[in-house]
C-alpha cells in the first residue's frame, strides 16, 4: 500500500516504524529537515521536505497514486487541511490526528463533511486506556474484542500468588474456572504457553475472558477486583481531563493536582464534579495532605517523564494505589518496563496502534479481513479480530484436529451472543468472530493460521 | 563497530563475485581458451569464502553510516583482490600487482592499463576486464541490494557510500525498489548500445566489450588503438552513449514517469551540456588544422570531449599530439566529470556548480556585508551540510591529488606524466597525457607508485570519504 505520513514527530517516527515492518511504500513529508532524515537515515521511507498542505509537495509525494494520507503534525488545522487537500487530489483514504478539545464533539461532523476516515485525538485514547484500568485494577492491561464482551487482561504474577510454581494444564481444574492464558511475557520473551507452561514471579500474563469469570479469576488468585473509588491525576494536562471525565461518568471521585493557576481555573470550570489542587504534584507534603495513603487510583500524567517515574515508584511505596505512569519517550523501555511503575501508557504508541489498526483492517480490505488488531507484549504479539466466512478452511473442524501453525492460539469465540473460551473439541463456525493470538509471524486471513 | 554484519555483507559480496566469474568462464568455453579454468577455479574460492562469511546471520542488524563506509570500501577491496587471480593463474598478467591494478582500474571503471600490448591478452581475460566495467559502474552492492532481501533502510548507508553525488536520494520509496530501478534502467542503456553497434556490423564480443566500457564509462578496449580502429559510424553512436551514461539516472527516471518538465529542470545536467558543446566547439577549432576536413575533426572532438568528461577514456586518435589548448581544456573537463548519479567519475557537475555559488555568495558578502543569501540548486535551497560537505570535498580531493603526485614523482618522470597520470586514477579516467597517454600505459611505474595509484581509483570511484575514512583508526575501534 501507497502511504503518505505527513508530520515526522514522535507519533510520525513511530507508525514508520511499525509500518516499514509491513511492506508498504512509505513517504514522509516534514519541513523540518533533520526530521525527515532522521527517518529516511534508519528506516526504509523515502522523505520529502515541505509543508503537507502545499499542493506540490503532496504531487511530489505522490498523492495521485496514495492510498492512505496520515497527517500527524502537531497543528490540528494543518492536519485537517492537509486531508482535505488530499481528498481533493488523490483517491486516498485519510487520518487525522486532531487535537484541540473543541474539535472533540464535532468528530462524525468532520469526518462526514470533509471525508475524513477517522479522527484520532492522542489524548482522548491514551485516557481512554487509563480508565480502563482503573475500571479494572487487578489488570496492567484491559484490552476489548466482540464489542467489549470479551476482554484481554494482562496482569502480573505477585511473590505471592497461589500462580506460583502451577503448570497451566491445571489451572482451570485447580481454580475452577475457564480462563484461557494466552501469552506470557518472561523477561524480554514472549511465549504462547502450552499445558506444560509454569507460572513463575513477574510473568506478565493475559488472560481472555469475560469480565464475569474474570472477576472471579482474580477473586480467587486473591487480587482485588473492584474498580476503584477514588483516583488522584498528577498534572492536568489534555489525558487527565478527558480521563477525570470519563472516571467521573463512573461515579469514581477525582483529585487532579496540577501547578498552574491558569489550568486549574480552567479545569475546574470544566470538571465541576472533580477537586481541582493548585500545587506541586511532586510535594509529598500536598500529596498526603490530598490522601495520596488512601487513594485507590494514581496517575502520573505530568509533562516529565522522569517526574512521573518518580510519582508512581513513590505512589506505590506510600500507598495500595494502581498506578498508572504516562511516558512520552520510548527511550530505555526494557529499563522501565522492570520498574515498579504498574501501568505505562505511551500515548504516541497508542495512537500510532489505533492507526495501525485501521491500516490494517479497513485499507486492508481487499486482502485481509482483520476486524481488530491489538498488539501486545511491546507490539511483538498480536491478536486479531476474524468473523469466519462460509467456505474458510478453518470453519467446522475441532481445534484439536487443525493443523496449527507453531505459536498461535484461538483465544475465544464469539457465537449468537454467546462468549466461548475454546477447548479443543469446540469449533469455529461460519459468522463466528473469533479472536487469535499469534507471534512471530503476519496474517491477513484467518486461514493463514493453518500449516501449509 | 558491527563486524560481524561487514562480514556478512562481504560473503554476499563475494558469492555474487563468483556468480560474476562464471560469464568469462562461458565466453572462455565458447573461444575453447584454458584460460577459461581459472575463472571456474576462482569462482569456485569466492564461492567457498563468500559461503564461510555468510553462513552465520548477525545478530545485530545495525548498520550505521560508519558501518556503511567501512563495508562498501572493504568490498570494493575484496572483490578486487579476488578478482585480479584469474589474470594472474591464467597467466594474461603474470605479476600479482599488475593484475590487482588492472582488476581495480576495471571494478573502479578507471580504463588505466598496465598492459604494453592488449591484443596479447586471451579473449576470457579481455571480457573479464570489461565485464568489471559494467558491475562497477553501477556499484556492486546497489545489485545485491536490488536482489537479496537486505536487511531493512539502514541499507541506505550503503547506497550513500556507493552512489557517486553529494546528495543521495532515492526515486521511490523503497529502497530496494530504487535500486532495481537504477538498474533496470543501467541494463536497458546497456542493451540499446549492444542492439545499435551490432547494427552497424560490429562483431558481437567487440559490441559486448564497447558497452561494457561506454556505459559503465570504464574505457578498456581489446584494441591498442581502443575505438580509433571502427568505422566512423561506430564512433559516433560510441560518442552518442558515452554522453548519455554522463547523465544523471534521475534524469532518466523522470522521463520514464513522464515528468518531462522536472527532467529538463535538473541545473546540472544542463550544465553538463553547456560544458560538453563549449569544449567541443573550441577543440574543435583548435584542432582544425590536424584533421583534413572540418567533420573529422568535429567527429574526434567529440568523441574525446565525450569519452574524458564522462571519464570513460576510450580514444580514436592519439590526443597527446594536440595543441596545448586541446589538451588543457580536457585536463580539466577530467578534473570536473559528469553528473551526479551516474556511472562516471571525476568530482561531478553539481559539485563543481554548487561551489561555484559558494564563490558567488562570499563575493556578495563582500559587497553587501549584512546580506542573508542562500545557495539553491534546481530551485531548492542547499543545507548548510551538503555545503559543508561540498568544500570538505573539494580540499580533501585536492590534498589526495597533490599527494599523490608527490608520492609518484619518486620514479622520477615529468611533471606532466605524474600530475596527468593522477588526475586519470583520481578521477576514473583511464589515459593521461605524455608518459600516460592513449598510445601508452602505466606499465612504466614502480609498484609502489602502482599502489598509490590504484589507492586513487578506489577513492576517486568511491567519492574519497569510504576510503579515507577506512584511514582514520578511531573508525576500527569497537564501540
Amino acid at each position: 500500500m501507497n502511504i503518505i505520513i505527513v508530520g515526522c514527530g514522535k507519533v510520525g517516527y513511530t507508525l514508520v516504524e511499525l509500518l516499514s515492518s509491513e511492506d508498504h511504500n512509505l513517504v514522509v513529508i516534514d519541513e523540518k529537515p533533520e526530521r525527515v532524515s532522521r527517518i529516511t537515515d534508519s528506516m526504509d521511507a523515502m522523505g520529502i521536505v515541505g509543508n503537507g498542505i502545499n499542493h506540490q509537495t503532496l504531487l511530489a509525494a505522490g498523492i495521485e497514486t496514495a492510498d492512505l494520507l496520515i497527517a500527524v503534525t502537531g497543528d490540528d488545522e494543518k492536519n485537517l487541511l492537509c486531508c482535505v487537500i488530499a481528498k481533493k487530489t488523490g483517491r486516498c483514504q485519510t487520518i487525522a490526528r486532531v487535537r484541540n478539545p473543541i474539535y472533540n464533539e464535532e468528530t462524525e461532523f468532520l469526518k462526514k463533511e470533509f471525508g475524513i476516515a477517522m479522527i484520532i485525538n492522542p489524548d482522548l485514547a491514551a485516557a481512554t486506556e487509563i480508565a480502563k484500568v482503573f475500571q479494572f485494577p487487578s489488570a496492567l492491561r484491559v484490552d476489548t474484542f466482540a464489542k467489549g464482551r470479551v476482554e484481554l487482561l494482562h496482569f502480573r504474577i505477585g511473590k505471592d500468588s497461589p500462580l506460583l510454581g502451577m503448570k497451566l494444564y491445571n489451572l482451570n481444574q485447580t481454580l475452577h474456572t475457564s480462563v484461557l492464558v494466552c501469552t506470557a511475557m518472561r523477561g524480554d520473551d514472549v511465549i504462547i504457553p502450552n499445558g506444560n507452561f509454569e507460572f513463575h514471579e513477574n510473568d506478565v500474563i493475559s488472560i481472555a475472558s469475560t469480565r464475569k469469570n474474570a472477576i472471579e479469576f482474580f477473586r480467587k488468585i486473591g487480587t482485588a477486583t473492584h474498580r476503584v473509588a477514588n483516583a488522584i491525576l498528577a498534572g492536568g494536562g489534555a489525558i487527565s481531563y478527558y480521563l477525570a471525565k470519563s472516571l467521573i461518568a463512573f461515579g469514581i471521585h477525582v483529585t487532579i493536582i496540577d501547578i498552574d493557576p491558569v489550568r486549574c481555573d480552567y479545569l475546574s470550570e470544566a470538571l465541576p464534579d472533580a477537586t481541582i489542587i493548585c500545587g506541586d504534584a511532586t510535594d509529598q507534603n500536598l500529596l498526603s495532605q490530598e490522601g495520596l495513603e488512601h487513594a485507590q487510583g494514581f496517575a502520573a500524567l505530568t509533562g516529565l517523564d522522569e517526574e512521573n517515574i518518580l510519582l508512581s515508584l513513590y505512589a506505590n511505596e506510600v500507598s495500595g494505589a494502581r498506578t498508572v505512569t504516562k511516558i512520552n519517550r520510548l527511550n530505555f523501555t526494557s529499563i522501565i518496563n522492570n520498574l515498579n511503575l504498574g501501568s505505562i501508557v505511551y500515548p504516541r504508541v497508542i495512537t500510532a496502534d489505533y492507526i495501525l489498526k485501521h491500516v490494517r483492517s479497513t485499507s486492508y480490505s481487499r486482502n485481509s479481513n482483520v476486524e481488530k488488531l491489538y498488539k501486545l507484549a511491546n507490539g511483538r504479539v498480536e491478536a486479531l479480530e476474524f468473523i469466519i466466512k462460509e467456505d474458510s478452511a478453518v470453519a467446522g473442524i475441532p481445534l484439536q484436529n487443525l493443523n496449527l501453525r507453531k505459536n498461535t492460539l484461538v483465544c475465544c469465540i464469539y457465537r449468537n451472543n454467546e462468549v466461548i473460551i475454546p477447548t479443543g473439541q469446540d469449533m469455529m463456525l461460519a459468522g463466528d468472530s473469533v479472536l487469535v493470538v499469534i507471534y512471530g509471524y503476519r496474517i491477513y486471513d484467518i486461514q493463514e493460521i493453518l500449516e501449509d | 563497530m558491527n563486524y560481524y554484519i561487514i562480514l556478512y555483507i562481504l560473503g554476499c559480496v563475494l558469492k555474487f563475485e563468483s556468480a560474476f566469474l562464471l560469464l568469462p568462464f562461458i565466453v572462455g568455453l565458447l573461444y575453447h581458451e584454458s584460460a577459461a579454468y581459472s575463472y571456474l577455479v576462482t569462482a569456485a574460492l569466492c564461492f567457498l569464502i563468500g559461503m564461510l562469511l555468510s553462513s552465520k546471520k548477525p545478530a545485530s542488524k545495525n548498520l550505521f553510516i560508519r558501518e556503511g563506509f567501512v563495508t562498501v570500501a572493504s568490498s570494493w577491496m575484496v572483490m578486487s583482490i579476488f578478482g585480479a587471480l584469474p589474470f594472474v593463474i591464467s597467466g594474461d598478467i603474470p605479476s600479482y600487482v599488475d593484475a590487482l591494478f588492472e582488476t581495480i582500474s576495471g571494478f573502479t571503471t578507471t580504463g588505466s592499463s598496465i598492459l604494453n600490448d592488449v591484443e596479447a591478452l586471451s579473449r576470457t581475460g579481455l571480457f573479464w576486464r570489461s565485464f568489471t566495467h559494467w558491475v562497477g559502474g553501477m556499484g556492486v552492492l546497489v545489485f545485491i541490494m536490488a536482489i537479496l532481501p537486505l536487511m531493512g533502510g539502514s541499507t541506505m548507508n550503503l547506497m550513500k557510500a556507493e552512489s557517486t553525488g553529494p546528495s543521495i536520494s532515492k526515486l521511490v520509496p523503497h529502497v530496494k525498489d530504487t535500486a532495481k530501478i537504477l538498474y533496470g534502467m543501467y541494463i536497458a542503456l546497456t542493451l540499446c548500445e549492444i542492439a545499435m553497434l551490432c547494427l552497424f556490423k560490429m562483431p558481437i564480443y567487440d559490441a559486448l566489450i564497447t558497452t561494457f566500457g561506454t556505459v559503465g564509462t570504464g574505457g578498456f578496449g581489446i584494441y591498442n588503438s581502443s575505438i580509433g580502429g571502427y568505422s566512423p559510424q561506430i564512433q559516433v553512436i560510441v560518442t552518442i552513449f558515452l554522453v548519455l551514461s554522463g547523465i544523471n539516472y534521475t534524469a532518466y527516471f523522470y522521463i520514464l514517469s513522464f515528468k518531462f518538465k522536472e527532467a529538463f529542470q535538473i541545473e546540472e545536467v544542463r550544465w553538463y551540456f553547456i560544458i560538453f558543446f563549449v569544449s567541443v566547439g573550441i577543440i574543435t577549432f583548435n584542432i582544425r588544422s590536424i584533421y583534413s576536413t572540418f567533420g573529422e575533426s568535429l567527429r574526434h572532438a567529440a568523441f574525446q570531449v565525450a569519452s574524458i568528461i564522462t571519464t570513460a577514456g576510450f580514444a580514436t586518435t592519439d590526443f597527446d599530439l594536440w595543441p596545448q589548448l586541446s589538451k588543457t581544456i580536457l585536463v580539466i573537463i577530467m578534473i570536473i566529470g559528469s553528473c551526479s548519479g551516474s556511472t562516471a567519475g571525476g568530482m561531478k557537475i553539481s559539485r563543481v556548480v554548487m561551489l561555484m555559488k559558494t564563490i558567488r555568495k562570499e563575493l556578495s558578502l563582500i559587497v553587501h556585508p549584512r546580506e542573508v543569501r542562500k545557495i539553491r540548486m534546481d530551485g531548492h535551497v542547499l543545507d548548510h551540510e551538503t555545503l559543508r560537505n561540498t568544500n570538505v570535498f573539494f580540499v580533501v580531493y585536492f590534498v589526495i591529488l597533490l599527494a599523490s603526485t608527490l608520492l609518484i614523482s619518486i620514479d622520477n618522470f615529468d611533471f606532466t606524466t605524474n600530475f596527468t597520470a593522477t588526475v586519470a586514477t583520481l578521477n576514473n579516467i583511464g589515459p593521461g597525457l605524455a608518459m600516460v597517454g592513449p598510445t601508452r600505459n602505466f606499465s612504466i611505474y614502480s609498484p609502489f607508485s602502482k599502489f598509490v595509484l590504484m589507492f586513487n581509483m578506489l577513492a576517486g570511484r568511491l567519492e574519497l570519504f569510504p576510503i579515507v575514512v577506512m584511514l582514520l583508526p578511531s573508525t576500527w575501534k569497537r564501540k
